[in-house]
């Protein structure tokens, strides 16, 4: 079975405030050429496990999505290199650690990079905050243009 | 018991140690612990601070979208979730049964998410503190280093967790935010290329699951002293059973037996649950604490999940399973194992169990067929009860004229097992703690018995940066005197 060159996956969980941040991008990223195409895939899910080492396989590139508490900027995007959680917390990877499940698996992860949005609330059945639907859109500009263009350099 | 450590006598001259949160578990749990001045212990709670507002979420939506909406509750089993929604929410579309398709459908959906939970309970949370030593180098005290040091086992448990995936993805529709069951039934059956499809992989899934129960009984039996009585407090059992008094984990009747294994309550059906169950609120915690009624709260508290249901059922219906609870009860012969360590031994009968129940339902021909929803007159509400991985789960709903849900009432498995955690750790810190200077080793220790029971604490949030592990050690003022932080994730 073949697979889209490009993974995008998106980690959060719809229903609690900012952490929709990164399934939110991946709505919008929907009608995107490439997507359209079949040259990208986009998936969600609540929290990274170690099974999504397996999406990884056959992949040219993976970007992660996710929220992050604790930025200045309303988002980042930054090349991942494997390492293990330092110490593993609650039932969830770290985009990092997926990568050095896969290491451990595979060998050689493909290039990966992690576009970290800024969250601030996570409350049950809450909607985004109003600054995190600015950095929403901020970081779904950025990324689309990169996407339309080819090109992933930081 | 340990009900002395509950609440110190006099706390304002000793030191307080928080863990917060409890590494490897699911969502914002905290550990304090009261230290006097020669490190004896004098208080011990687990604090979870989850669970609030689970219910207001879902009340005042259409009862339709409940089945769906209930996943959002939690990231590790929303299939438990959206099954007992849609077991509660068939009263009121007026169907007591289901057809058979739906519930061979709904049945397949449970048992992949059980194998699936319990594999990434196993070799993901578990495997490292079992196999490395609970107070042994943190650093490599991971799943990446499992598989760097066992990598055969390590990868079993990444394959067991996929194809769980894939049969829940095959039965939900889709791999997360799954809409498979509804109320009245499902909206598919299974083809027959997807069955073959989940088929292909089971002779090497069931080989697997053996080996797995072979290595958690190895274990058991290499460090039995260990095992036995790490952090054991007798106490009664609940679960559901099948009306045989088999093992069922979709449905059933509940039962009760006390420490001892004689029968408190039985044949209690589901709506019924309200007869024999309350809830007590405690001041210094946010999760309630319930109770069999007809022993009060002191005495009748109770453990759910895997060490409770292969115990309390007379048989489980699968012969490799019933094998394996044969093993497990004959280490304990004529009397029940209360060990929280022995839930691991549980989990993976229960793995074994949930592989042989889906090569059994894969074999119905009834699995494709083409009656899918039940109907019947309408009803105001109901409840549904079903046994996710870790534990019993109870969802109650009332819905008006207006098919808005107007009361919910959840009883999540991590809820029914509080107290029983709680009374572990107060047992652990007295084994290791008491007289000792707290190490991240001996800390270790207290997390290695919670993770025992795998509570979801909620679903929280799994934003990056979030949820480092911070023990604070305070003295008697509430100043901190000294801080570790650990599991931070990087940023950036």
């Amino acid at each position: 079975m073949t697979v889209a060159p490009l993974l995008i996956l998106a980690v959060g969980n719809p229903s609690r405030g900012d952490d929709a941040l990164g399934p939110r991008l991946l709505e919008r990223l929907a009608d995107e050429p490439k997507v359209v195409a079949g040259d990208i895939e986009l998936l969600t899910d609540f929290q990274l496990q170690i099974e999504h080492a397996l999406d990884l396989v056959g992949r040219q590139g993976v970007i992660f999505v996710d929220a992050q508490v604790g930025l200045q900027e309303p988002f980042r995007f930054s090349q991942l290199l494997p390492a293990p959680d330092p110490s593993p917390h609650s039932h969830a990877l770290s985009p990092r650690a997926v990568l050095a499940t896969y290491a451990q698996l595979y060998g050689a992860p493909p290039p990966a990079w992690l576009l970290a949005i800024r969250g601030e609330h996570f409350e049950l059945g809450a909607g985004l905050s109003q600054a995190s639907d600015q950095a929403l859109a901020d970081a779904h500009h950025w990324l689309a243009e990169r996407l339309r263009q080819g090109n992933l350099a930081e | 018991m340990n009900g002395d450590l509950e609440t110190a006598k006099d706390a304002t001259k000793l030191r307080r140690i928080a863990i917060e949160p409890v590494t490897r578990v699911e969502g914002h749990g905290k550990v304090t612990i009261l230290l006097d001045d020669q490190h004896r212990v004098h208080q011990v709670r687990l604090h979870i601070v989850e669970f609030r507002g689970f219910e207001r979420f879902i009340q005042g939506r259409p009862y339709w979208e409940v089945p769906v909406m209930v996943q959002r509750l939690c990231g590790i089993c929303p299939v438990s979730h959206h099954l007992a929604a849609s077991k509660a929410l068939d009263k009121v579309v007026g169907v007591q049964q289901v057809p058979r398709t739906a519930e061979l459908v709904r049945r397949l959906m449970h048992y992949g998410q059980i194998l699936q939970s319990h594999a990434l309970h196993f070799y993901h949370l578990s495997s490292p503190d079992l196999l490395f030593g609970f107070g042994s180098d943190p650093g490599p005290r991971n799943v990446v280093g499992v598989l760097a040091a066992y990598p055969d086992i390590a990868k079993q448990g990444v394959l067991l967790r996929k194809f769980g995936q894939e049969v829940i993805r095959i039965t939900a529709g889709k791999r997360v935010h799954g809409t498979g069951s509804i109320p009245g039934g499902v909206n598919k059956s299974v083809s027959p290329e997807d069955r073959e499809e989940l088929l292909r992989p089971l002779p090497e899934i069931l080989e697997w699951a053996q080996a797995g129960v072979r290595l958690v009984a190895a274990l058991h039996q290499q460090h039995q002293d260990l095992y036995d009585h790490f952090g054991t407090v007798p106490s009664s059992l609940l679960s559901l059973v099948a009306k045989d008094g088999s093992l069922d984990l979709y449905d059933g009747v509940l039962r009760a037996k006390d420490h001892q294994g004689a029968i408190i309550f039985d044949q209690v059906e589901p709506q019924d649950y309200l007869t024999r169950l309350q809830e007590e609120v405690r001041s210094w915690s946010y999760m309630k604490f319930p109770f069999i009624e007809s022993l009060g709260p002191s005495e009748g508290w109770y453990k759910v999940g895997p060490l409770a249901r292969v115990q309390n059922c007379d048989r489980i219906g699968t012969p490799l399973a019933e094998a394996a609870r044969q093993e497990l009860l004959a280490a304990a012969p004529g009397h029940l194992v209360h060990a929280p360590l022995a839930y691991h031994w549980a989990r993976m009968i229960e793995l074994l169990h949930s592989a042989e129940v889906i090569q059994e339902l894969l074999a119905e021909p009834e699995l494709g067929g083409s009656e899918l929803v039940g109907k019947g007159p309408r009803g105001g509400g109901g409840v549904g009860i079903i046994e996710a991985p870790r534990g019993t789960l109870i969802h109650h709903y009332q819905v008006d004229d207006q098919d808005l849900v107007t009361l919910c009432n959840l009883i999540v498995s991590t809820t029914h097992n509080n107290q029983a955690m709680n009374e572990a750790i107060r047992q652990v810190a007295r084994q290791y703690l008491d007289g000792h200077e707290p190490t991240e080793g001996l800390l270790n220790h207290i997390e290695v018995a919670i993770r025992a029971f795998d509570p979801c604490l909620s679903c929280a949030t799994h934003a990056l940066g979030q949820m480092p592990l911070v023990v604070e050690l305070q003295d008697p003022s509430g100043q901190v005197v000294a801080r570790l932080s650990r599991g931070v994730e990087p940023i950036g």
